[in-house]
Formats: structure tokens, C-alpha cells, sequence
């Protein structure tokens, strides 16, 4: 007898995994677990914007510090005149200046004992006269405002008003530098927006195939197709889940900033309309990204189902997931620091290291203009999702898919395990 | 046992070719052996069944023969084919272990297992809700797995096994967890399955099952099959026992009497002797037992697999067997 297939006696592990992907993506989509991935992100993001605000409000309290004048009452005047004048000139770098006391004729004054006392925002007190200041202050605080101090005090005894003569100004789009810096920008927040996608994701397919454990239809879906055809299948399910959830995102917040006509200042001075441009320039980055993430997903996805699979229950699999979070977020650590050093040996490791690679690839994208790295980067991630995904159902099958009387070994480590009954 | 234990009785000379054909198939699990060595032949429209106890090896000979597991030893084949996920689609599976998506429709999941087995979606939900409808369950088919009773989600799961009309039928302890009622028609269904030129081979620890459902059976224990072949072969390897009931205790007749006789309440139990019913009766006439009844009564599958397992394998059997089948 031939052992050749009759045509058509089974469905190709393509086929197999669209019948997988179809009911997962069905089961998910309709479920309550959408909308929790659909908020997910809302969380850290709700989380940071409140965390910033009350940062924010604590800096605004105390980041206005104050030099206290303490010098005779004329002095006191021409000083904060002085102060007055220079401040629409210089701006924030200027110090504020607040009268701390006018002192009488003789009168000794003790700043090393009014510094002590709690009172304002005093940072720094300053006596003496303008022809001879002395500021009294922590090192730093001396050292960043005696330039200023001077400047006030000479302006305070100058006789004659000086002019300041107003400064031109040319806007050019960008410099050299400007566009270096822009790019690693741009490369840093896709790195964080891939890395916050991929680890929504990848949480959730390290638990997929537990549903198939706890109801038991692993074992008839693993008579039906091969298990590389479940694992793909899983994988693809929740590869279009999130591309349905990514699109509901981007529309969401690309209708807040288009429709509601939100000022770029409200997203943090991020000002969407003025990125600085990729390497690869938008279009190909943008095509590069899509494929980045996908290939991202499927080489961390296929190693956390493998994890997941081999796990026996729900609590297994959140032992098993802050291990494997770690993991994820030191990879993204690794990818982003090889930001500064292109082309150096951290970047070419992030680049071979299969987990790392997409990260790395896509921050080149937006650094350097080549595009063929990115041609064989892609195979080789390819190559490792499947190795993965052909490896975990290998070991799948040999580790899950068994029945019968457990080893010796085994029954004696439970046999120790086990508590005594009376 | 004797030295013809161990070996197939082979099939062939049926005439039908064989479904499923297993040759020195072994598997180990960490060293340990859980088959050693299996021999099995099954013909095309045959009801096969499996018989043994707990662990004895069933469940992994069949996941062998569907190819969920490879042996690590030996050869299977079914259709034909060495890979069995080749012919996929003519194959229906029952684990033993019943589930289905607790969310899905009755009949979704039907034509969801159906559409493992390359059943398009619309023709298998088509036939999920007919299955239900001739079962009975019509009422059902809209309803969530979770809302079912467990006996009728079993009934759905069967169904999603059948919905592809497969060649071969696989099924594992497929009457566990069925009440009387429902092992009957299941009985019922195998046998139509059979008629309609399907392939049967399910396991079970029941006896009575295997005995009035299987023209062949294989008999595991400890992963070995020490017989394969027809059920009545296997009960004619036992002598046909006769049951003798008399008027006088004793009496010259008792020397007719064969050395291992049993004597329990009224009754004298003995295995037919090999020169036949004949001289024994005429011993026992003119003997003067005065003979009030006697019957010669063909041993069962139960006496047969005492006799080819042993004692031990057969209670565990017993253990394991829900009285209402037995």
C-alpha cells in the first residue's frame, strides 16, 4: 500500500490554521476580552497623563525659587529695577527676585541664618551692595546664578540706560543635527508604541491555548490538523484581533486630533504635523513598521504560546508571564539602547538576536536610509518564527500529548510531595 | 494462556481489506514502556472494539493509530496511509477526554469540527442542525455548549465526530458517562454506522459492549494485546461449560465426572469434556444420577478475557465497569 495522500484527504496547514484563526478571531472579538484590550492601553495611559499632571502641579509649587534681597533700601530698589529691565530680554534665565529686608543704616545682617528658616521659595540670599554682592547659597544654586547676579548689579549701577539692540531671526525646518536628533525621536516612540502593542499581545497569547485545555478539545484538534497548523492559526487569530484593535485606536485618537482640532500642545508639545522624517521617509517607514510589528508579534507570539502551551493552567501561565514580561522589556531596553551606538556591536547583536531584531530594525529605519538590511532582516525574523513555532509544536506534542502511567521518577518526586493523610 | 496468545488472529481471509493495520508498535513516556508491542488488524465496515482496563495502553494506541503520537517503534496504518493525518478528512475522532467551546452554538461546534476535518462551514452547520433534529436535540441547536446537559453535549460532540461522514470511526470509552438509555442508542448508531460501510474501533472497559456490538476485538493489558481477533474465537478457546443438576448426591455417576468439577448449591459446573456430550450422558444414565437438569453453556467474552488477561487485568476491568453496562 502507498502511504501517499488521496488528494484532498486533509486540509493543508494553511487551511488548518485559517479554521483555527476563524473561530478564534470570531470567539475573540465578540468576547468581554476585547474591550479589555481595546482599554488596555488606555490604562498606562490614563495612569501617566494623571501621573504627569500631579508631577507637574508638585514642579509648578516648587520650581520657582527666589533670590531674597537684603541690602539698604536704595540698593533694594536699583536691584529690582535692574531685575525688572533685563527680564523681558532674558527671559526665564533671569532670576526672580523678591525683597527679603531693607536694612537699616549699620545693620547686620545674617543670611547663613535666614537661609535656615523655612520661608517662600528663598533659595538664595543676597546682600551686601550692587558694587559688592554676596550671594548666599547651596554651591549648585551660587554657581548658577552669580553670572546673573552680576549682570543685575552691573545693571543696577550703570548711569547711562544701555540699548539692546533686537536680533533677526531666520527659521530654517531643520539642521543637520536637528534631523539626527528628530530621528531618534521618531525610532524612540515607535520602539515604545511597538514594545507597549507587542507585550498587550503577547500576554494574551501565552493564555490562548488554555481555553483548549481546560474544555479538553486540544486532543481532537490535535488529531485533526498538525499542531504547527494550531499554533499559526492561534497566532493569526490574534494577529487580526489587533489589527482590528489598532485601527479602533488610531481612529480614536487620530478623530480626537483631527475633529476635535486638539493643539499639538496638548499632546505634550508632540506635534504630529511636523515629524521629523525617517530615514526610509514615510511611506516605507510606515510600510516597514506594519511589517516590523507583525513579524515582532509572530517571533515573541510563537515563543510566549509555546511557553503558554506547556502550561497546564491558568495559574501556571501567570506564574510563567512576569518572567517572560521581564524578558520582553529588557529586550526593548537592549533595542533602545543600541539607539546610541549605530552600527556598533550592541546594534548588530539587537539586530541578529531574533527577539530583539524587529525593535532594532525599525529604529534603523528611522535613523538610516538603506534599504536592503531590511530585506534580509525580515528573512531571517521569518526563518526564526518558524523555527519557533515548529519547535513549540514540537514539544508540544511530545510533552503535552501523553497518556498512560507516569515514569517512576515522576511518581516517586509526587509520592514525596504528596501530604500524609492519617 | 496458551502458546497461541499473543498472536493476531489474522482478519484477512475475510476478504475485506483492513482499515487500520498495526505492526510492533511501541511507545514509551520517559522511559516508561506504555505499549509494547502491539499487533493489530482492522477490516473496512468492521466494529472493533478495544477492551481492557484502566491503563492498560488504549488511549495511546489510539492516539498512535490517529497520529497524534508517532510510536516509537513499529509501523501503523490506516486508509492505507503511514501518516494517519493524510487522510484526516475520512477519520472521525471521540477522545475520551469530551470538550467543546463552552461559547459556541450546538451547531456551530458541530460544523466547527466538522470544518477541522475540510466540512465547509455552511454545509457542516447545514448537517449540525439536521444531526440534531434526528437526534432529537433540534430544539437545542441554538443553544451554548455551557447550556447543555452533560449528556447532551456529549451527544453533540459524537455528532461533530460523524458530521463529515467519515470511513473510519475512532472512538474512546465513547459509552462513559451515558446513562442505559443512552448506551443503548449509541449502540444503536455504531451499528448503522457499520451498515453504512463505516469503520468502527472504540475502547472500552465493558464487556457486555464489545460483546454485542464487535465481530473482533483486541484485548490490551499492560500495554501488551495478548488477542486479536474475533469474538467467538476468543470465546471458543474456553470449553463450553456444562451445568449439571441431579437427584442423588453421589453414586457411581460421580466417577463420569471430570477431576475439576465444581459443585455449588444444586448444581455441578464442569468444562465439556473432549469426547462430547454423548458418553457423558450415558455415564450419568447408567450411573444412576437421576439427571433433573443439564445444560451446556458457551463460555462468554468475559470468561474468554479472564482467560487470555488472567484474573488480575479482568478485576480491574470489573473495577472500572458501570454496573448497568455489565
Amino acid at each position: 500500500m502507498s502511504g501517499e495522500a488521496t488528494p484532498k484527504s486533509r486540509l493543508s496547514l494553511w487551511q488548518a490554521a485559517w479554521v483555527i484563526a476563524r473561530r478564534d478571531f470570531v470567539a475573540i472579538l465578540f468576547s468581554r476580552y476585547f474591550i479589555f484590550f481595546l482599554l488596555g492601553p488606555l490604562f498606562p495611559l490614563v495612569i501617566g497623563t494623571l501621573a504627569a499632571g500631579v508631577g507637574q502641579r508638585v514642579d509648578d509649587a516648587t520650581a520657582q525659587t527666589d533670590i531674597a534681597v537684603a541690602m539698604a533700601p536704595a540698593d533694594v530698589d536699583a536691584m529690582l529695577r535692574a531685575q525688572g529691565a533685563l527680564q523681558p530680554t532674558l527671559g526665564p534665565t533671569l532670576p526672580h527676585m523678591v525683597v527679603l529686608r531693607r536694612l537699616a543704616p549699620g545693620e547686620r545682617f545674617d543670611a547663613r541664618a535666614a537661609l535656615s528658616r523655612p520661608r517662600g521659595n528663598i533659595a538664595a540670599v543676597l546682600t551686601g551692595t550692587p558694587a559688592h554682592p554676596v550671594l548666599t547659597a547651596t554651591a549648585r544654586r551660587a554657581e548658577e546664578w552669580k553670572g546673573a547676579v552680576s549682570l543685575i548689579a552691573a545693571r543696577a549701577l550703570a548711569k547711562d540706560e544701555p540699548v539692546y539692540p533686537g536680533v533677526q531671526t531666520v527659521g530654517v525646518k531643520s539642521s543637520g543635527a536637528s534631523q539626527r536628533v528628530g530621528r531618534v525621536h521618531t525610532a524612540q516612540v515607535s520602539l515604545t508604541l511597538l514594545f507597549i502593542v507587542t507585550i498587550f499581545l503577547t500576554g494574551m497569547v501565552m493564555s490562548t491555548l488554555i481555553e483548549e485545555k481546560a474544555n479538553k478539545i486540544i486532543e481532537i484538534l490535535a488529531a485533526a490538523i498538525p499542531v504547527d497548523a494550531l499554533f499559526f492559526g492561534k497566532l493569526f487569530a490574534m494577529f487580526l484581533v489587533s489589527m482590528v484593535g489598532i485601527t479602533v485606536w488610531v481612529t480614536a485618537i487620530g478623530g480626537l486630533i483631527e475633529l476635535a482640532g486638539m493643539n499639538p500642545a496638548m499632546l505634550g508639545g508632540f506635534d504630529v504635523h511636523n515629524l521629523p522624517t525617517p530615514g526610509v521617509g514615510w511611506p516605507l517607514y510606515l510600510g516597514l513598521a506594519v511589517i516590523y510589528f507583525t513579524m515582532n508579534y509572530l517571533v515573541i507570539g510563537s515563543v510566549f504560546l509555546t511557553i503558554g502551551s506547556i502550561a497546564a493552567t491558568v495559574r501556571e501561565v501567570q506564574t510563567l508571564s512576569m518572567p517572560a514580561t521581564m524578558a520582553q522589556i529588557v529586550v526593548f531596553f537592549v533595542a533602545t539602547l543600541a539607539l546610541v551606538d549605530p552600527g556598533g556591536p550592541l546594534e548588530v547583536v539587537a539586530i541578529l538576536f531574533p527577539l530583539s531584531s524587529p525593535y532594532a530594525m525599525l529604529a534603523r529605519a528611522a535613523i538610516e536610509d538603506s534599504l536592503w538590511p531590511h530585506l534580509l532582516a525580515i528573512g531571517w525574523q521569518a526563518l526564526w518564527v518558524v523555527l519557533f513555532i515548529r519547535g513549540g509544536a514540537s514539544l508540544f506534542r511530545r510533552k503535552v500529548m501523553k497518556s498512560g502511567p507516569q515514569p517512576l521518577k515522576l511518581r516517586r518526586r509526587d509520592r514525596r510531595a504528596a501530604p500524609e493523610v492519617a | 494462556m496458551d502458546a497461541a496468545l499473543g498472536q493476531v488472529e489474522s482478519t484477512r481471509n475475510v476478504g475485506r481489506p483492513l482499515a487500520i493495520e498495526a505492526r510492533g508498535v511501541v511507545k514509551r513516556f520517559d522511559g516508561t514502556l506504555a505499549v509494547a508491542g502491539i499487533d493489530l488488524e482492522v477490516p473496512e465496515g468492521a466494529i472493533y472494539g478495544v477492551l481492557g482496563p484502566n491503563g492498560a495502553g488504549k488511549t495511546t494506541m489510539l492516539r498512535m493509530l490517529l497520529g497524534i503520537i508517532d510510536p516509537d517503534e513499529g509501523t501503523r496504518r490506516v486508509l492505507g496511509h503511514d501518516r494517519p493525518r493524510d487522510v484526516a478528512r475520512l477519520i472521525g475522532y471521540l477522545p475520551e477526554e469530551r470538550g467543546l467551546y463552552p461559547s459556541m452554538k450546538a451547531y456551530e461546534a458541530i460544523a466547527f469540527l466538522g470544518a477541522l476535518r475540510g466540512l465547509p462551514l455552511k454545509v457542516g452547520r447545514q448537517r449540525g442542525r439536521e444531526l440534531m433534529e434526528n437526534h432529537g436535540l433540534g430544539y437545542a441547536a441554538e443553544r451554548q455548549i455551557r447550556q447543555l446537559s452533560k449528556g447532551m453535549a456529549q451527544t453533540v460532540q459524537l455528532l461533530g465526530t460523524l458530521v463529515h461522514e467519515p470511513k473510519v470511526v475512532v472512538l474512546d470509552e465513547p459509552f462513559a458517562g451515558l446513562d442505559a438509555f443512552n448506551q443503548g442508542k449509541l449502540e444503536n448508531l455504531l451499528r448503522s454506522l457499520a451498515d453504512n460501510g463505516a469503520t468502527v474501533i472504540f475502547s472500552t472497559h465493558v464487556i457486555a459492549h464489545a460483546e454485542r456490538l464487535c465481530e473482533n476485538v483486541a484485548i490490551i493489558a499492560g500495554g501488551k494485546v495478548p488477542y486479536a481477533g474475533s469474538v467467538d474465537v476468543a470465546r471458543d478457546r474456553i470449553p463450553a461449560q456444562v451445568r449439571l443438576e441431579t437427584a442423588r448426591n453421589d453414586g457411581p455417576w460421580r466417577a463420569a465426572l471430570p477431576a475439576d468439577a465444581r459443585h455449588e448449591g444444586a448444581f455441578w459446573y464442569f468444562p465439556l469434556p473432549d469426547s462430547g456430550i454423548e458418553p457423558l450422558l450415558r455415564a450419568l444414565i447408567e450411573g444412576d444420577a437421576g439427571i433433573l437438569s443439564l445444560s451446556i453453556e458457551r463460555a462468554g467474552l468475559h470468561d474468554a478475557f479472564v482467560s487470555i488477561a488472567g484474573e488480575a487485568a479482568a478485576k480491574a476491568l470489573e473495577e472500572h465497569s458501570p454496573a448497568e453496562a455489565r
